[in-house]
């Protein structure tokens, strides 16, 4: 068996273990309701800023209007199971599918930006999204989609979002993957080297977008409701908080920061005030110490353990 | 014969017109060289044959080929490679990477083996750091870098964009030496140069470029001795 094999078959068994402790913990009653909505909205986060990642942090290209995309799974997935009767799986798979469409078609026209450009081409596409759903009666308009059936449980977000890590691991390493790290690095030098930086633009987008899709219905299907305020620009601030936070680049400080700010505004749910004071000095403080995220664009990897080990052992 | 034919071309950016309808022929296995004072239209004209930019009128042959408006990427894979000015390495890469992925066309392993020997054979600095991130590399560090990692894809011609430009005169000295011996080893070389008596020297044909037009054109000892060429561009 090879390395990447090895490593794989590791962090499925570290995955295991800790999808057994936390279903244990769940099981005892240790982690009460609360936390278990939260435990959901952290796979759920996890999937959406490594996703996002994809396109910031691997490709380079600043978006942000992931809160469209997330809006347009959530939205697609429910009219498949409410109003069409179709199963969970097929929504998934539709929502999924339906918002990789939609970041292919944006895409393909908005990624010939850059930097600033893109940015405020991407916030107002978000923002168009969010207004046409609020405008389509059939959906609900303004007072959004009720009757959603809880389909989303923790088992089965728990693993997607591993499956949606693997998948985005394995890209990073792929030769695509090194093509998107070549444009972010330097367009023009990865035009020179045969790379179709436009290509590879449209792919990282598409993709991103269609997990973006992934988190959608699990998050409408877990909160019975898809309601067209839950998809502001400040939901993408947050996806790109976490990204920013963890390091644009690693997938390993996508979850991290998934976790950490989940965690801070769940810990932080009886003070709302305090949560923005709270998200803003961490921004700052992060950017002052860290501007380039608490990993960088460095992973996780058996090598760092084994420098910690090494290092351990020279103390 | 030659290798690479502009025909009339016209480039613009915007309203500006910057290349005004040049004609150019590099031969196959010599070294052609393109002279001018900044903003003459080498780098436009460099840029426009490896299809970064589109020239609005005028045709562009390599090897027989059309290659007129395409892109970029395309043209890398047909063997002809560009070192674009500034250097332009992945600065956040290591020298290994960077040169690995001036391979990202090839698929043949052991051919990409050997061409990796023969850059550090080249390039011994290159060897010495090549897990060295490329963006603490000295400036002639990247250059030899951003040059190995166009040698990396196996081109037939190579277009090097002011290779000297920010560089101690004795790395110049050195830099111009491996373009001969890259030359030597039986790839044709494009040279856009403001360094005009170095390129002069070593070019078998030359042209100077003025606002957009070739004024002259000659063998590189022509021009080194032309009246014209002395006086505008070599202090003469």
């Amino acid at each position: 068996m090879n390395k990447v094999r090895m490593f794989d078959l590791k962090a499925l068994i570290a995955s295991a273990v800790v999808f057994a402790i936390l279903q244990g913990l769940m099981a005892a009653e240790i982690i009460g309701p609360f936390w278990e909505l939260n435990l959901v909205l952290i796979c759920i986060n996890i999937i959406l800023a490594s996703s996002l990642n994809m396109i910031n942090g691997f490709t380079g290209q600043f978006s942000i209007g992931h809160a469209g995309f997330l809006a347009v799974g959530a939205y697609m997935g429910a009219v498949m199971t409410v109003k069409l009767g179709f199963s969970f799986p097929l929504a998934i798979i539709a929502g999924t599918i339906a918002a990789g469409i939609l970041g292919f078609l944006i895409g393909l026209p908005t990624l010939r930006l850059d930097g600033d450009y893109l940015a405020i081409a991407t916030l107002g596409l978000g923002e168009i999204i969010r207004i046409c759903i609020l405008n389509i009666e059939y959906v609900g308009g303004a007072s959004g989609l009720m009757g959603i059936p809880r389909m989303t449980n923790f088992v089965i977000t728990f693993w997607l979002m591993i499956a949606v890590l693997f998948f985005i691991k394995n890209f990073k390493n792929s030769a695509h993957g090194r093509a998107c790290l070549a444009i972010r690095e330097n367009e023009i030098a990865a035009d020179t080297m045969g790379i179709d930086t436009t290509k590879y633009k449209v792919m990282a987008f598409t993709l991103g977008a269609s997990f973006a899709g992934t988190a959608g219905v699990l998050f409408s299907h877990y909160f019975f409701i898809a309601h067209p305020a839950s998809f502001t620009f400040m939901r993408s601030f947050d996806i790109l908080t976490m990204v920013v936070l963890g390091g644009p680049g690693s997938l390993t400080g996508s979850i991290t920061g998934a976790i950490l700010l989940t965690f801070i505004s769940a810990a932080l749910a009886d003070f709302p005030e305090w949560r923005m004071i709270i998200y803003s000095l961490a921004m700052i403080i992060l950017m002052l110490y860290r501007p380039q995220g608490l990993f960088g664009n460095k992973e996780l990897s058996e090598k760092v353990f084994s420098s910690l080990k090494g290092g351990k052992n020279n103390g | 014969m030659d290798m690479l034919t502009v025909e009339d071309i016209n480039v613009y950016y915007g309203a500006i017109h910057a290349i005004k309808g040049i004609s150019l022929s590099v031969a196959k296995g010599g070294i052609t060289t393109l002279i001018g004072s900044n903003g003459a239209g080498k780098s436009t004209t460099l840029h426009t044959i490896s299809g970064l930019l589109k020239p609005k009128t005028g045709k562009i042959t390599f090897e027989g080929q059309d290659i007129t408006g395409k892109p970029a990427h395309k043209i890398v894979g047909m063997g002809l490679s560009q070192v674009p000015e500034g250097r332009h390495v992945f600065a956040n890469m290591t020298v290994m990477e960077n040169l690995d992925l001036g391979a990202y066309l090839r698929t043949d392993k052991e051919e990409i083996n050997k061409d990796l020997t023969d850059v550090f054979t080249k390039f011994p600095r290159l060897l010495e750091r090549k897990d060295q991130i490329a963006g603490t590399l000295s400036g002639g560090e990247q250059q030899m870098l951003a040059m190995g990692r166009a040698l990396m894809s196996r081109p037939r011609l190579m277009l090097l964009d002011e290779p000297s430009m920010g560089l101690a005169p004795l790395l110049v000295q050195e830099i111009f030496n491996i373009i001969k011996e890259i030359n030597d080893s039986g790839t044709t070389v494009l040279l856009v140069e403001q360094n005009a008596r170095m390129a002069l020297s070593i070019a078998d044909k030359a042209y100077v470029l003025e606002t957009g037009n070739i004024t002259l054109e000659g063998t590189g000892k022509e021009l080194l001795n032309s009246e014209a060429v002395q006086k505008a561009y070599l202090g003469g």
